[in-house]
């Protein structure tokens, strides 16, 4: 075995080193780093539910991203669960955290939860990798806002992405809203959001913030491939360019945590987790 | 265009394919969630291929307690 390149990612029993590649394998995500390109894959059964699991393999993660950054340049970030990029945060834990304690400590649980999770979307959002999220199949909430910290979005055909938080009387909490402000018209931004509908790629693509469309299976290639044409550039100066380009809107990611947390001590939002957690109905991820 | 019966022996078409059922199996009023074995996430992924194949947007809310194949054409039909 060869002496690794650079920093290691990762720590624990699923932390190796093969051959100068990285790896960490944990139990809702794993990551890479090979030939200059990290990928951080998402396989927590059945639908990337992303909870406290996922957040502590995450911050992890994001712990590693600036060391990374010496001896690599892009960043893709994937699914391997067929089902689909992301169901977004796990909505089962969350209610299950906010039973049985008072409503001022349920609401520090979970304003610590995102002030967690916006550490490690801001670090992927600042990174100076370029980084790519290489999606299908759906991609709601949570799993939205991870592909939005992303600077290019490839989606299969078969994406579809949505923000059903009014469902729950809540609003999106890992940066969604500030970050679709940063990327697209507020009309559209009022039309996903308002209506808590779903986008396919195609209609994400004309909105303009899916960058490639492609067949269905390919996005990951496809990813690579792009991955693959950006090392070719010097990476200061990739980095120079994105930090240039892509501002951090960081005053209204905070404000979103606060009307989050404002909006999570109502009573639609415990009504509308229950409707979703004990729902026995065939359509709970539909309106 | 295609008139609604075109329409509706299309969505039947598609369906049948692609969770591979047989399609003498799938019958207009069928409760394509029984019929088809499917969940609201294989529901949403019947959705796009059906606004990919007919090339038209169809809301996930027009799809609000619709359950069989005669409504859902009725809905596509509409934005045909």
């Amino acid at each position: 075995m060869r002496k690794p390149r650079g920093t290691s990612i990762g720590e624990g029993n699923h932390f190796a080193l093969v051959d100068g590649m990285e790896t960490f394998c944990g139990q809702a995500l794993s990551w890479e780093l090979k030939d200059g390109v990290v990928e951080l894959a998402l396989h927590r059964e059945p639908n990337n539910e992303l909870g406290s699991m996922a957040l502590a393999e995450a911050e992890k993660f994001a712990a590693s991203l600036e060391q990374v950054g010496e001896v690599a340049h892009a960043l893709i970030i994937y699914s391997k669960l067929p089902s689909g990029f992301s169901a977004g945060a796990d909505l089962r834990e969350l209610y299950q955290r906010s039973q049985n304690v008072p409503p001022a400590q349920a609401v520090r649980i979970v304003r610590d939860q995102l002030e967690r999770t916006h550490r490690v979307m801001n670090a992927i959002d600042a990174s100076p990798l370029t980084t790519i999220a290489a999606v299908h199949g759906i991609v709601f909430g949570g799993g939205f806002e991870l592909a939005l910290v992303c600077d290019l979005i490839i989606a299969d055909k078969t994406a579809r992405f949505c923000f059903p938080e009014l469902r729950l009387g809540l609003i999106p909490g890992w940066g969604g809203i500030p970050r679709l402000k940063r990327d697209l018209g507020n009309a559209v931004v009022r039309d996903l959001l308002l209506t808590g509908r779903s986008f396919n790629a195609t209609k994400l693509q004309q909105a303009g913030l899916a960058s490639q469309v492609v067949g269905e299976g390919e996005a990951l290639r496809v990813a690579r491939a792009t991955a693959a044409q950006l090392g070719k550039f010097d990476h200061h100066t990739a980095a120079t360019a994105k930090k240039f380009i892509k501002p951090i809107p960081y005053d209204e990611l905070r404000r979103e945590i606060d009307l989050f947390c404002e909006l999570f001590t109502h009573p639609t939002v415990d009504a509308g987790l229950r409707k979703f957690v004990e729902s026995t109905d065939a359509q709970p991820y539909l309106p | 265009m295609p008139n609604f019966d075109q329409t509706l022996n299309e969505i039947l078409n598609l369906a049948a394919a692609y969770f591979k059922v047989p399609r003498e199996k799938l019958a207009p009023d069928d409760d394509f969630f029984k019929t088809l074995g499917i969940d609201s996430l294989q529901t949403l992924d019947l959705l796009t291929r059906l606004e990919h194949h007919f090339r038209i947007e169809l809301p996930d809310y027009e799809l609000q307690g619709i359950s069989d194949f005669r409504t859902l054409a009725d809905r596509i039909q509409a934005r045909l």
